[in-house]
């Protein structure tokens, strides 16, 4: 499914966060969205996926959602956002519930997103028996079962230690290779940026315009091989020039407030 | 700083409250102890404090008797049924005070003003509306126990966390399913913990209210006992009435024992 962002501008009260935003996601693509503390890369997640009314400019979406879909615009929550009081299986199952499907189809689709994500021992695990980095499988595994057309991920790795975070970055990769969902992916590590995206967008401190668009063109499932990281670190570095003068403004910003 | 080693001191002692399950069967007995030595040794009048002994010996002639049995049956009557329909109303409320900002604007102010009057006052007045039965004591409880209920509830559906609700709307999922999913669940600790104090409040108006007007019950038959100066078997309500709250008290425990098994 391909996202048409046109002229999107959105205020909370007087203080606007985002203006004059134009973007076109093809199918098939990760859009990593980077940008200093502030600049409305949740907001414009909240706008795609609908959790926030659009109020000036528009987002259109064309393309069919692929097979099974039951939830065009998914999203998987910085903080997991899981019901303390359900198991794994459980918070899986909570996607479906409200959905006409046979018991056996949901089985089915529970069990392959539990073994897509290492999850199938885990199954009747409360959120609390579970590390962060195991809890955050289960969000991920929530947002597939629907079998989105987009996916929208609100720094889904950033309450994560580092280690746990490289190992959830190489999940990803595997389950992009398979998915092949449409995802948009809001972060404020560079680094992680370089390594899912196929394009990283830069927006500007608040209110958020898009800055620069950077395509990534190292293949994804090479960009872990050491020929390539010189290349990658370049990339890393233009996005920190573009970047920096903004993150220094917005935050002397934030301090002022 | 010089060559000399020195142990660094430990610094980080106390504040740590530790369990000790001797602690309050050793509290318990040294209080019943030294009320019996006292009674004993004459420092309390037995017509005015009678002894631990005493006191469990009237106690036992009021159970073989059956008296104890009506009074504490009357008396959980009337708790129950007012408990349940302050609960029932209290929960609506509450729930419409925390899911509808209407129902909140409106509702909060009234039930933070109607909260604080001692709702025993109002027993005089509901005994002229429905008569001296059972229905103005049971209105009584009732509405002893819908305020704190009603608040309990309000707070604690605020307390749900906010990005489970839009997770639940994320996922497309409809609005009573996000309440019956999300959350009720979620609020269901709160609720627990205002059902400690609506019941706490029930034992309290319960024995205030047949202290009113009332043949049997565990207010009634204390309030007897008093104007009779037998004391022994004023204690031995009060025990009671002590033996009860524990009993409702561990009741609730075990429900959250096992509903909130998850936390």
């Amino acid at each position: 499914m391909n996202l048409h962002v046109r002229g999107l501008a959105h205020a909370f009260g007087p203080l606007a966060v985002l203006e004059g935003l134009d973007l076109d996601i093809a199918s098939g693509e990760t859009l990593a969205v980077i940008g200093p503390s502030g600049c409305g890369k949740s907001t414009l997640l909240g706008l795609l996926g609908g959790l926030i009314r659009v109020e000036k400019g528009g987002i259109t979406a064309s393309g069919a959602p692929p097979a099974g879909c039951l939830n065009p615009f998914t999203y998987v929550f910085q903080d997991f956002a899981l019901l303390p009081w359900r198991s794994v299986e459980g918070n899986i199952r909570l996607a479906l519930e409200h959905h006409a499907l046979a018991e056996e189809e949901r089985r089915r689709r529970i069990d392959a997103v539990l073994a897509l994500t290492g999850l199938s021992e885990f199954r009747a695990a409360l959120p609390k028996q579970l590390s962060g980095g195991m809890r955050q499988r289960v969000g991920i595994a929530r947002a597939l079962v629907v079998r989105p057309a987009v996916l929208l991920m609100d720094e889904p790795l950033s309450a994560l230690d580092a280690q746990t975070r490289d190992l959830l970055i190489e999940d990803l990769l595997a389950i992009w290779a398979r998915e092949q969902t449409t995802t948009v992916y809001v972060t404020h590590n560079l680094a992680e940026a370089i390594r899912l995206a196929d394009r990283v967008a830069i927006l500007s401190r608040r209110p958020g315009r898009l800055r620069d668009l950077i395509a990534i063109d190292v293949p994804r499932a090479d960009r872990g091989q050491a020929r390539h990281a010189g290349a990658l670190a370049a990339l890393q570095d233009r996005l920190w020039a573009a970047m920096r003068g903004e993150a220094r403004d917005a935050d002397r910003e934030v301090a002022l407030v | 700083m010089s060559d000399t080693r020195t142990s660094i001191p430990f610094r980080a002692g106390g504040f740590d409250p530790t369990p000790r399950r001797w602690a309050p069967w050793i509290a318990f007995a040294a209080i019943l102890g030294l009320w019996q030595v006292s009674s004993n040794v004459g420092w309390l009048s037995a017509a005015m404090m009678p002894s631990p002994g005493t006191v469990l010996r009237a106690l036992l002639r009021l159970a073989e008797g059956g008296d104890l049995a009506r009074h504490v049956t009357s008396s959980l009557q009337r708790i129950g049924l007012g408990w349940v329909f302050g609960t029932i109303a209290g929960l609506a409320f509450g729930f419409a005070m925390g899911l509808f900002s209407l129902a909140r604007a409106a509702g909060l102010p009234v039930v933070s003003a109607l909260f604080p009057i001692p709702k025993i006052a109002l027993l005089p007045l509901f005994i002229l509306w429905f008569g001296i039965g059972e229905p103005s004591k049971v209105a009584t409880i009732a509405l002893g126990v819908f305020f704190p209920t009603a608040i309990a509830a309000s707070a604690a559906v605020d307390n749900v966390p906010r990005n489970l609700i839009r997770m639940g709307q994320g996922f497309g999922m409809p609005a009573h399913a996000i309440i019956a999913k999300i959350v009720l669940p979620g609020a269901l600790p709160g609720i627990l913990a205002g059902f400690r104090i609506s019941a706490s409040i029930a034992l309290i108006l319960v024995v205030a209210a047949e202290m009113i007007g009332a043949e049997w019950g565990i207010g009634a038959f204390i309030l007897m006992t008093g104007n009779l100066m037998q004391t022994d078997q004023l204690l031995a309500g009060v025990v009671v009435l002590s033996l009860l709250g524990l009993a409702v008290g561990g009741a609730l425990s075990f429900l959250e024992k096992a509903l909130l098994r998850w936390r």
